[in-house]
């Protein structure tokens, strides 16, 4: 469990009653009135079923999506007021097919923010190398791959290098560990935990697996259907008193009550 | 056996034709590629441009090739009869398969691929050269591919408004009833559509990314 203290009570995201919705054929609320704010170096965990708003409201949190109602506030500024270019390039992004470029090999890839950045030639160099390390693969093997040549595992390593490349605060994930195998997972699971906590970042992670939520966060907020309904710590979420908790709880075979 | 003959007789004319041809096809895909690429990436993000450029591409293409030189003739600076027409009408030709396979090729990519891009900070801009247009490069390549098939064909009927090129044994041949004259216009032409093609389609597998 990550029990690391908040850097400082620096509020670096905060969402102020959000509402999101999508205007179709019917509108179609996704997130309603939701408020909460994440500290600096917290690791935050949103979790919630598929549907409960969780990849909506990261999106929100990099300008990928503006509020209905609301503010998004990252770094104090709302969404709206920020050049949605420059937050983007502060901010670390994985997803769950990593959505690594195949056209650019591993290096190119985690050197895109960098390279955007106009950084020196050295400099990226160094980094790359730097970053691949950081995620346990050998530099002298992976730089030179493309994509295609690597294992599931192997390119959501490289998408952790990317985002972290530019050493942007934040680093926003979205169920960056869903597609892999069981084992692949736990590995990284746990070497993220690590590193996580030595690097000190702003995190807001998106999961829909309780064990995984309970690993990394040092705060759970979990999500029905658009809204909060429950906003803890990870060590206090499994005393929790609510349906949808214990529905998440069920899912691990472990008694309300019951530290992990 | 015969025709063999005739060949060998008249090689100097054949080549002379294959030549004019081969210029024919060049400068039309040379242009029609010059407008039809770029026009493909200016209306990846313009929806309203995007139906009425393929919608004027794609009436160009329906009309009969003959019928649209025909069109072509009585209008002023670019009409009359001659190689200048036939260049026009084989370029407006050749458009629809360019213009179609740069627009798919640049919006057919893998979403994640573009969400990480756009999440990562790249401008609109910056996605659109570094990503979509390195990643559909071989779809656009299939496009000119076609487009240079279609054109040496078409190019055979420009013969009929006195451009030159092959056509010219294939009416004459047809005129005086003579095969020799008919293969001579007929076998080059169909040789250079089947060697362009493989030619194109090497490239194109060269330039697969995935």
């Amino acid at each position: 469990m990550n029990t690391k203290p908040a850097l400082s009570s620096k509020k670096i995201i905060e969402l102020r009653e959000v509402s999101f919705h999508i205007n179709d054929i019917l509108t179609r609320v996704v997130i309603s009135d939701i408020s909460f704010s994440v500290a600096e170096g917290e690791t935050v965990v949103l979790l919630g079923r598929s549907g409960s708003g969780k990849t909506t409201l990261l999106r929100l949190m990099n300008g990928m999506l503006l509020p209905s109602k609301g503010e998004v506030l990252v770094e104090g500024h709302s969404t709206r007021d920020w050049d949605l270019i420059r937050l983007r390039r502060g901010i670390g992004y994985v997803i769950q097919e990593a959505g690594l470029f195949p056209h650019f090999t591993v290096a190119e890839n985690i050197a895109l923010v960098p390279n955007l950045e106009k950084w020196q030639r050295a400099r990226v160099a160094a980094r790359v190398e730097e970053m691949l390390r950081l995620v346990g693969l050998e530099p002298g093997v992976f730089a030179t791959r493309r994509p295609r040549e690597l294992s599931g595992g192997q390119r959501q390593r490289v998408g952790v290098a990317r985002a972290l490349a530019a050493d942007a605060p934040i680093l926003l994930m979205d169920e960056p560990f869903g597609a892999l195998d069981p084992v692949t997972r736990a590995e990284l699971q746990r070497e993220f935990s690590g590193l996580a906590r030595r690097l000190g970042k702003t995190i807001v992670f998106v999961t829909h697996d309780l064990r995984e939520a309970l690993l990394l966060a040092s705060r759970i907020i979990l999500l029905e259907s658009g809204r909060i309904v429950a906003s803890c710590s990870a060590q206090d979420f499994l005393c929790l008193d609510h349906p949808e908790v214990r529905a998440f709880t069920a899912s691990l075979d472990v008694a309300p009550g019951v530290p992990k | 056996m015969s025709d063999w003959v005739f060949f060998a007789d008249h090689r100097a004319e054949i080549l002379g034709a294959t030549l004019d041809h081969l210029t024919l096809v060049l400068i039309a895909m040379a242009i029609a590629i010059l407008i039809g690429v770029p026009l493909g990436m200016f209306i990846v993000h313009r929806p309203t441009l995007r139906a009425v450029a393929l919608g004027v591409a794609n009436i160009f293409q329906t009309i009969p090739s003959l019928a649209l030189f025909g069109f072509l003739i009585p209008i002023p600076f670019i009409g009359g009869i001659g190689k200048r027409t036939a260049i026009v009408a084989l370029v407006l030709y050749a458009l629809l398969p360019i213009l179609r396979n740069t627009y798919v090729g640049l919006t057919t990519i893998d979403h994640a691929v573009l969400e990480s891009a756009e999440a990562m900070g790249m401008t609109r801009a910056q996605i659109l050269f570094r990503v979509r247009f390195p990643l559909s490069l071989a779809v656009i390549l299939a496009g000119i591919r076609t487009a240079t098939i279609i054109t040496i064909g078409v190019a055979t009927i420009a013969a009929a408004i006195g451009a030159g090129g092959l056509g010219t044994f294939i009416f004459r041949g047809v005129a005086l009833v003579s095969d020799s004259l008919i293969l001579a216009g007929a076998i080059p032409a169909a040789m250079l559509a089947l060697l362009a093609d493989f030619l194109l389609g090497l490239l194109e597998r060269r330039l697969r990314v995935t």
